[in-house]
């Protein structure tokens, strides 16, 4: 298994705690119909905690962005939690940094949904 | 010393972490240091990723060739596929406003951002060839 997903209730937020790969094939994938999943149960609030992620490819790269705007267009709102600093390198020379919310301490990060 | 290799690879998911696993090794055997190894291994990944998905579409009779040549001076990679080509000039810039939220796109971008030169060349009588190359610390730049 490439990647491990653990969604956590704090408050109304949904936190998913990401460890391992989020690559091209089984990674994203599992990413993806997590997100899909939450979504359809009507959650609007969702973290993203990556700060176990070791890699993250352009797919996987896609996938965040597919979830961020999966979550928008339902009325959610997406956000990132604890960028290692090979994930958030690469959301800066993808242009992708200051299109998420991005935060470094779980309690702000969930207080900012309020 | 230069260490060369030469492999043809199946058109899976599972190849393209082979391929990684491969040229990072001789990355790694040649004195490349580990944040070259993470660019050039995510290179790798998009290069075969993009070969296997949308060259070879997964199609089981066709092959991808991963050729490596490493030495402390300069590692090239070229990775070729079966498929019916693509004009790089005509894709889209992934850091285009209008482009920023496409799911998908940003494979070439990341190898011209990690490797000092990337090559794209149509191959005869079909597939596309993609060499990429990373200097080391003493560079050894092409002619």
């Amino acid at each position: 298994m490439s990647v491990k997903l653990n969604c956590r209730q704090v408050g109304d937020v949904v936190v998913i705690d990401v460890e391992g790969k989020i690559t091209l094939g089984e990674g994203s994938s599992a990413l993806r119909e997590s997100l899909r999943d939450l979504v359809s149960k009507g959650q609007k609030k969702i973290l993203l905690n990556l700060g176990n992620v070791s890699y993250i490819d352009s797919s996987g790269i896609g996938e965040l962005v597919s979830g961020f705007t999966t979550v928008a267009n339902q009325g959610g709102r997406l956000k990132l939690l604890n960028l290692t600093k090979r994930v958030k390198d690469l959301l800066q020379i993808t242009k992708l940094y200051t299109v998420f919310d991005v935060y470094d301490d779980e309690a702000h990060a969930v207080g900012s949904f309020a | 010393m230069v260490k060369t290799v030469d492999r043809l690879l199946d058109s899976t998911l599972d190849s393209v972490d082979s391929a990684e696993e491969l040229v990072v090794e001789i990355a790694e055997q040649s004195g490349f240091p580990g944040d070259d190894l993470h660019k050039v291994g995510m290179a790798v990944r998009e290069s075969m990723a993009n070969a296997v998905v949308h060259g070879n579409r997964y199609n089981a009779h066709k092959k991808v060739r991963i050729r490596v040549s490493g030495s402390p001076e300069r590692l090239e990679i070229s990775v070729s596929d079966q498929g019916n080509g693509f004009d790089c000039e005509c894709l889209p810039d992934p850091l285009q406003e209008t482009n920023l939220l496409r799911q998908s796109g940003r494979g070439i971008f990341l190898i011209r951002a990690f490797m000092d030169e990337f090559h794209v060349r149509r191959l005869e009588p079909s597939g596309t060839e993609v060499l990429m190359v990373k200097y080391g610390a003493a560079p050894s730049k092409a002619t």
